[in-house]
């Protein structure tokens, strides 16, 4: 009787495949990832059914569970425009070095005495520096000469933004240019501080504010 | 496949020293681990879901107190807010010594969930909500383009029948509250929006409310 013959076959597989499919996917992470910078402070925003995205020109102040306030803007240009109006304004003064750190840094929260010291350290010491947020009371409103340089310079840079756009033949929407107020405030904040800030806007004519927040369902559009 | 026929031309290959024949496969695991670390490493890290804005506008900040008498409020609802607490009442506000013919302003207490406080906004704002859903299947028929749809919806926000709301908050409100009544006023399609400062009476009236 003739023996059985089992097929001899080799006891490793082709991977080639997988590999082709891993590193497929590793590349779609990699560029639908999106790196924040790092924030000195974590924020847990209310949900909302709103689908508007965030702007990309805007002037953000943050409030965080105990109330302090922090500020950011996007516009590298229109950082150092307004740290340098800040700094003749509260006679604090920086190098070079510290301007062209502080148009890259993310949010801060730190008052103007403060903020060459801050902007020195490094990113992750930022998290450990002890301040009371950006000062907003009626004596020493830091806040409200922020928003308002903020927003000159955003304006002034928006502006450049627009002439380009328009120089390449597009037709670009002016509103898209001009900087965009925004409010992030902690869902466990209490309102009467993030109604400070909102003041602060209104004093300066602000009256158009947006409110962060995460996406949830919506029951009328459910699609 | 890509094999060199070494047929024909024999009779030299006696002597011919032949090359090693190695697998042509390379060893693909750790490049594998590799891919699979950084898939992982990716997958964590990256957050989809952008967050979103909710825009409302303020109203302007006058220079001086304008000391006119309130305008009359028609089809209002004004919402007191508190730590995780929310009441409102319709219509306008009666304080207990200066009572309106059906008796001073109370207090009801309602909910953020849908059964709440969303369904006291659809029932009020049924105006607005029952032209939108017939606008709604007019568009779905194609009987209407959609950029008229939000202009007329825009235009059906802002009519005398639609609803009001007026937000006021006490100190200890949380800005969660506030964004989720805000949110459920979006949803039901109400564009008159106030955020104003809450009257004496009515924190009086709110805080007997609360120690209830």
């Amino acid at each position: 009787m003739p023996k059985i013959k089992i097929p001899k076959s080799s006891p490793s597989i082709d991977m080639t495949p997988m590999v082709d499919l891993a590193f497929l996917l590793v590349t779609f992470f990699m560029l639908a990832a999106s790196f924040r910078p790092s924030e000195p402070v974590t924020v847990e925003t209310a949900s909302s059914v709103s689908d508007k995205v965030i702007p990309e020109n805007m002037i953000m102040v943050t409030i965080d569970p105990i109330g302090k306030v922090y500020f950011n803007l996007t516009d590298p240009e229109a950082r150092k425009e307004a740290l340098s109006n800040m700094a003749s304004l509260y006679k604090v003064s920086f190098n070079e070095e510290q301007i062209e750190k502080f148009s890259l840094m993310s949010t801060f929260g730190c008052t103007m005495k403060e903020l060459p010291a801050y902007i020195n350290l490094a990113g992750e010491a930022r998290k450990e520096f002890k301040t009371e947020g950006v000062p907003l009371d009626s004596l020493d409103n830091q806040l409200k000469n922020w928003i308002a340089y903020s927003q000159a310079a955003a304006l002034n840079t928006g502006k450049t933004a627009y002439e380009e756009a328009k120089k390449k033949g597009l037709s670009p929407d002016a509103n898209d240019f001009k900087p965009k107020f925004i409010i992030r405030a902690d869902g466990k904040a209490v309102y009467k501080k993030a109604e400070k800030v909102i003041d602060v806007f209104r004093e300066l004519n602000l009256n158009n504010l947006s409110f962060v927040t995460s996406s949830e369902f919506n029951p009328n559009n459910p699609n | 496949m890509a094999e060199i026929a070494d047929s024909g031309g024999g009779g030299h290959d006696k002597g011919k020293k032949r090359a090693k024949k190695s697998s042509t496969r390379v060893d693909m695991t750790p490049m594998v681990d590799l891919a699979f670390l950084l898939l992982t490493f990716f997958v964590l890290t990256s957050t989809f879901s952008k967050p979103k804005v909710m825009s409302l506008a303020y109203p302007a900040k006058m220079d001086k107190p304008v000391d006119v008498n309130a305008p009359k409020l028609n089809n209002g609802i004004t919402f007191l807010l508190s730590k995780d607490k929310i009441f409102y009442y319709t219509g306008e506000f009666y304080s207990a010594d200066r009572p309106g013919k059906d008796g001073p302003t109370k207090l009801t207490e309602t909910n953020f969930s849908a059964s709440g406080l969303r369904k006291v906004l659809a029932d009020l704002n049924s105006y607005v909500l029952l032209r939108k859903e017939g606008m709604v299947k007019k568009v779905k028929a194609k009987q209407m383009a959609d950029t008229t749809y939000t202009r007329e919806l825009e235009q059906l926000k802002g009519k005398p029948e639609a609803l009001k709301v007026l937000v006021k908050t006490d100190d200890k409100a949380l800005c969660k509250n506030f964004i989720d009544l805000i949110d459920e006023v979006k949803i039901a399609e109400i564009g008159v929006i106030a955020p104003v400062p809450m009257l004496p009476a009515e924190l009086k009236l709110l805080e007997t409310q609360l120690k209830k």
